[in-house]
């Protein structure tokens, strides 16, 4: 099993700006000049031992992940911006001529969650095949509005591909693209849902735009229980917790410590930081990735296996 | 959970002491009502941390709503004298950027006599 992730933003998606990037070069150029004159042959070298949010970056597509599984459907995980270039992906790989089958999971239908379907081209092309699957009753009406005149120029019905909306229960285990999935409802506007995925051994557990209250513990027992022995969890690590419990109290998101604290309590194996703060910079994210591992270092039990720690960037393929 | 307390002044000083965790937050929170209940108008309270050893996120959620109580009570609340591992938690989650952080009880409270 693997995660692939195409859109790792939460909230809306961002560009880096040319002050970010002559920031970067201005790095890079002041780095190389105290070294010895680089060949063509060292550069790629020299590239790979800068900071990550100098010579990488960690994306600006809303969310979309890929779980790529030993079947032949594929399975998709929200459909922000990140399902634009997924869908190219696609295109390039099996074009226009082989009718292919898209599972999609939906967290919710907020916009940044949606907003990428429009631009999936496989939606565009007959013979294909797109499932969505979702927990709320009204997911059909969310996606048909969003292309409804005046907003977009192509209505949901002009699109050639079998597009079917399949509405499941939480708590409820299916058997759906080869894998056992089961939902789970978190707080959030509107109502969001984490996704449990198993295959083989294998455990993915996608949880994002979900706000933990620390002072209910029969929800705190019941997501333990959701995240319970996971290969990886996929958390909305969107703020700090100060903010999340405070001045951004209710906004439906959590926090990197708490994303440490129920991993390690469900004996998950990693912790994937997901919806990244749309305000932070490469940096901002690069820090926050640093403190949490340390975090994981001062709360482990040394027991126990270590909670290895990421920070999910557009591109980033994990293995697991 | 046991706090000792003195005052320095107006100041109301709180020795705090032990691991404020899930098994213990609780405590934590009832054993410093009283003391947030009296901090009111002129008063202000510190919380000498020197004998806490971690804090995790339900502690840090009793400091959060003790800090909101005291400031609709009108009061002032400090934290002081935190261990290096809880002053990285506080780093970590930026509650030192939401509560008043000193290095020593002292500064504490000459900073909030003031």
């Amino acid at each position: 099993m693997k995660l692939r992730f195409w859109g790792t933003r939460g909230s809306i998606p961002v560009s880096m700006t040319t002050r970010d990037l002559r920031a970067r070069l201005r790095h890079a150029l002041l780095d190389a000049a105290v070294r010895a004159p680089l060949g063509e042959d060292d550069v790629d070298a020299y590239l790979d031992g800068l900071p990550f949010d100098v010579a990488g970056t960690f994306g600006g597509h809303s969310s979309c992940v890929q779980i790529e599984t030993d079947g032949a459907s594929h399975v998709i995980l929200d459909l922000g911006t990140g399902v634009r270039p997924l869908g190219q992906a696609m295109l390039s790989r099996f074009g226009s001529e082989k009718p292919q089958t898209y599972h999609v999971f939906m967290s919710h239908v907020h916009w940044d969650h949606i907003m990428g379907f429009p631009f999936f081209a496989p939606a565009y092309i007959p013979g294909n095949k797109i499932i969505i699957h979702s927990c709320h009753a009204d997911v059909a009406h969310a996606f048909k509005r969003q292309m409804g005149a005046p907003s977009f120029p192509v209505t949901f019905e002009q699109l050639s591909a079998s597009i079917e909306f399949d509405v499941l229960t939480p708590g409820v285990p299916y058997q759906i693209a080869g894998l056992t999935v089961c939902a789970r409802l978190q707080r959030h506007e509107g109502d969001s849902y984490g996704w449990r995925f198993e295959q083989g051994g294998r455990v993915v557990v996608y949880s994002t735009d979900s706000e933990h209250q620390l002072n209910d513990e029969a929800d705190r027992v019941g997501i333990i229980a959701f995240f319970a022995n996971a290969d990886a969890v996929v958390f909305d690590a969107m703020y700090s917790l100060a903010d999340a419990i405070s001045v951004k109290a209710d906004w439906g998101h959590s926090s990197n410590i708490m994303g440490v604290e129920l991993c390690q309590a469900a004996r998950a194996k990693r912790l994937v930081m997901f919806h990244h703060e749309p305000a932070y910079n490469d940096a901002q994210i690069l820090a926050v990735l640093a403190e949490t591992r340390r975090f994981e270092e001062i709360t482990r039990d040394p027991a126990l296996q270590m909670l290895e720690v990421l920070s999910a960037s557009d591109g980033l393929e994990l293995v697991l | 959970m046991e706090l000792s307390s003195r005052s320095i002044g107006t100041v109301q000083v709180l020795l705090v002491q032990g691991r404020i965790d899930h098994a213990h937050a609780n405590a934590f929170e009832v054993a410093m009502a009283p003391y947030l209940a009296a901090c009111q108008g002129e008063q202000s309270l510190v919380l000498n941390f020197s004998g806490v050893p971690f804090i995790s996120s339900v502690g840090l959620r009793v400091l959060m709503l003790a800090a909101k109580q005291v400031k609709t009570q009108q009061g002032r609340l400090a934290i002081a004298a935190l261990t290096p591992i809880v002053a990285e938690v506080f780093q970590v989650s930026r509650f030192n950027l939401v509560l008043r952080v000193f290095d020593t009880p002292d500064a504490a409270a000459a900073a909030l006599s003031s």
